[in-house]
């Protein structure tokens, strides 16, 4: 069983939703990478989704763009994301990290290497947000047999078609997109939202985790009673850049307990 | 002569091209992509895109034989397809023409763009005017500046300007931006793309609006010249005015192709945006083709002294036709396209966009070395009536 899978079935038995943060791996700096990801560990994090950073993010907001800029700027490439799991396994075994980004630096890489790399590094599950079904298919097939999960997004516009072919390649968990548009921005309809993820869950053989525009704790702890999992991705990096290098870790650490909290509390 | 039908259903031009989009969009490209497939074999459809060429934009465009360039050159005859006679003094206005024709049919009330030179901005606020639709125009804030002559026509016809601020401020960010409007405003919004790039079926649906300008050169030459052309030239930034005097000599394999791209100050500078002949294949803006990428796979900032060729990649009808030999590429620097521009105003009377200009400088450099009874036909794929600040600040003159 993948890391991954261990730790939703864990939250199953404890009635919990599990808490993912997601960051641009390199954001304020890579030298904080392993210490970020450490504090939400200790925020009460489940899983953590690392950005690796891209030039040309088209699904992502200015905030997100802004967090791959300053990474770029810095010179961080995915082979330094990679080191950073590494380096992070060092200190913790059981959180499952999923990287997230898009097709061009993982090709540019290979994609064999890149699926040796990821299992070399203890990375637990892969998310290319602009790969058509053909071309992630192409890569899971390097990836499953390393006990690697292949992510997919679904979205409001998602057919019945689609998201029947999405459920059956899916393994660790599904990602559905809360609202039309890119990540940070605003306006979630939580009822909405419920009725999209009965439509999901009755074909998904895995976990559904919602994300994209998950601002506040209300919100998160509303979405934790009808999805699996809450990602919590631009309000994240708002804090990261908000904050000075060194205290970055800390802060982002004190802003997860507080979703952490909340999502917990009708427990 | 082989029967070309390219891409396939998914969009592929051999492992070019694609649908490379986060799943927020899928839908709406499933819709346009129907849409498309079905107006574009609708009669009545056809008939009125023919129609809206004919007495919108003014088609066809004439052929026009530089016999003083020529002569004064000594070697092959250079023809011009003048696609700067059309309406709002380029190509693009064919394709804004049939894609707001597709989107009235389809419900949308409000276009968007991005835009580099401003070419593509003002052919969509025209169309949009002409059409009665809301337009927002996307535009590097550094083309902004460049291009300021062409802001203010988008203004005048009603369009709405946003400046981008992030990554290199140019047509690579628009086209991001305005990816990100659509994904967000999907339910209204119809997204018209400038070039043959983008996921499919754009790349495949801006070629099929462009190529008018090819089926018009297979009949005006034999008529003119009593044959067609021994080498058809075009510049390419995403390539669209290549794609469309291209598609229709693809079968006539005794024509050579040759695209000229944005050679900068030279390939070898690194300041430059010659995707096909110093790229390498990846993956942008929805598609697979050549890019220009650090071994880190990040994009890196193009050159070019036209904006309209300022673009790290290149569409994915071009990558296959590179890499099957159908066509060439080659780049052409910054000052010989300077210098093809003010040759030909001083001896023919006519002045080029400084895009076009890289196609011209191209065949003014094979001429020389072939005879006589050889032509070259050149797409003059816009007037430089928009590059007069720029051409004017290169030669030290300020306006």
């Amino acid at each position: 069983m993948s890391r991954i899978s261990a730790t939703f079935e864990k939250l199953a038995q404890e009635r919990r939703k599990a808490l993912i943060p997601f960051f641009t791996a390199g954001d304020p700096s890579l030298h904080q990478c392993v210490p970020t990801m450490q504090a939400m560990v200790a925020g009460g994090a489940d899983l953590i989704e690392l950005g690796i950073p891209f030039s040309d993010p088209m699904a992502d907001g200015p905030t997100i763009q802004r967090a791959s800029e300053r990474a770029l700027k810095q010179g961080v490439s995915l082979s330094d994301v990679l080191d950073a799991v590494s380096r992070f396994r060092q200190s913790d075994v059981a959180t499952p990290v999923v990287l997230m980004g898009y097709a061009n630096p993982i090709e540019r890489m290979g994609r064999e290497l890149f699926a040796e790399r990821c299992a070399e590094a203890g990375v637990d599950g892969v998310l290319v947000v602009d790969y058509p079904p053909d071309e992630a298919r192409a890569l899971g097939a390097l990836l499953s047999p390393r006990n690697i999960d292949s992510i997919f997004l679904l979205s409001p516009t998602s057919t019945d078609e689609r998201i029947k072919e999405i459920a059956a390649m899916s393994t660790g968990y599904i990602y559905y997109v809360s609202l039309r548009g890119v990540t940070g921005a605003s306006n979630i309809d939580v009822a909405d939202v419920a009725r999209q993820i009965a439509r999901i869950k009755a074909v998904a053989r895995v976990p559904v985790g919602v994300g994209f525009g998950i601002r506040d704790d209300a919100t998160a702890r509303a979405l934790s009673a009808v999805a699996d999992a809450i990602v919590v991705g631009s309000r994240i990096v708002e804090e990261i850049e908000t904050s000075s290098e060194s205290q970055a870790p800390a802060a982002v650490g004190a802003l997860i307990n507080r979703f952490r909290q909340a999502m917990d509390a009708d427990r | 002569m082989k029967i070309y039908d390219m891409p396939d259903r998914e969009g592929h031009f051999g492992p070019y091209g694609g649908t490379f989009v986060s799943e927020t969009l899928i839908a709406a490209i499933d819709e346009l992509k129907r849409q498309y497939l079905r107006f574009r074999d609708d009669p009545e459809f056809q008939e009125e895109f023919a129609y809206e060429l004919k007495h919108y934009v003014g088609r066809p465009s004439p052929i026009y034989h530089a016999r003083r360039l020529s002569e004064s050159l000594g070697g092959a005859q250079i023809y011009l397809k003048r696609e700067d006679l059309n309406h709002t003094g380029a190509h693009k206005i064919n394709n804004t023409v049939g894609q707001a024709m597709l989107a009235r049919r389809m419900g949308k009330q409000r276009v968007i763009a991005e835009t580099g030179a401003g070419q593509h901005g003002v052919a969509t606020a025209t169309v949009a005017a002409r059409y009665g639709m809301e337009c927002v125009v996307y535009m590097g804030s550094e083309d902004v500046r460049r291009q300021a002559q062409n802001v203010y026509r988008m203004k005048l016809l009603g369009a709405r300007v946003v400046p981008v601020e992030s990554g290199s401020k140019t047509l690579k960010d628009a086209l991001n931006e305005a990816m990100r409007d659509w994904v967000t405003n999907v339910q209204d919004t119809f997204y018209i793309i400038g070039t043959v790039a983008g996921p499919h079926p754009y790349p495949m649906m801006v070629r099929d609006f462009n190529a008018v300008v090819g089926r018009e050169c297979l009949v005006q030459m034999p008529e003119m010249a009593g044959r067609q052309p021994d080498v058809v030239l075009a510049c390419v930034g995403g390539g669209s005015n290549a794609m469309g005097i291209f598609h229709s000599y693809i079968p006539h394999e005794s024509v050579r192709l040759m695209g000229v791209e944005a050679g900068g100050e030279g390939v070898a500078s690194g300041h430059h945006a010659a995707s096909l002949v110093a790229g390498t294949p990846g993956v942008l803006h929805g598609n697979r083709t050549y890019l220009l990428q650090d071994a880190n796979g990040q994009i890196i900032e193009t050159h070019s002294i036209s904006a309209g060729l300022d673009y790290p990649g290149v569409g994915p009808e071009h990558a296959w036709l590179k890499d099957t030999g159908r066509a060439e590429y080659v780049a052409i620097t910054d000052d010989e396209a300077l210098n093809a521009f003010h040759t030909l105003c001083r001896m023919e009377g006519i002045i080029p966009a400084l895009e076009s200009s890289h196609a011209l400088a191209q065949a003014m450099k094979m001429a020389p070395a072939m005879k006589r009874d050889q032509i070259l036909l050149v797409n003059l794929s816009g007037r430089g009536d928009k590059d007069m600040a720029t051409v004017a600040e290169r030669s030290g003159i300020r306006l």
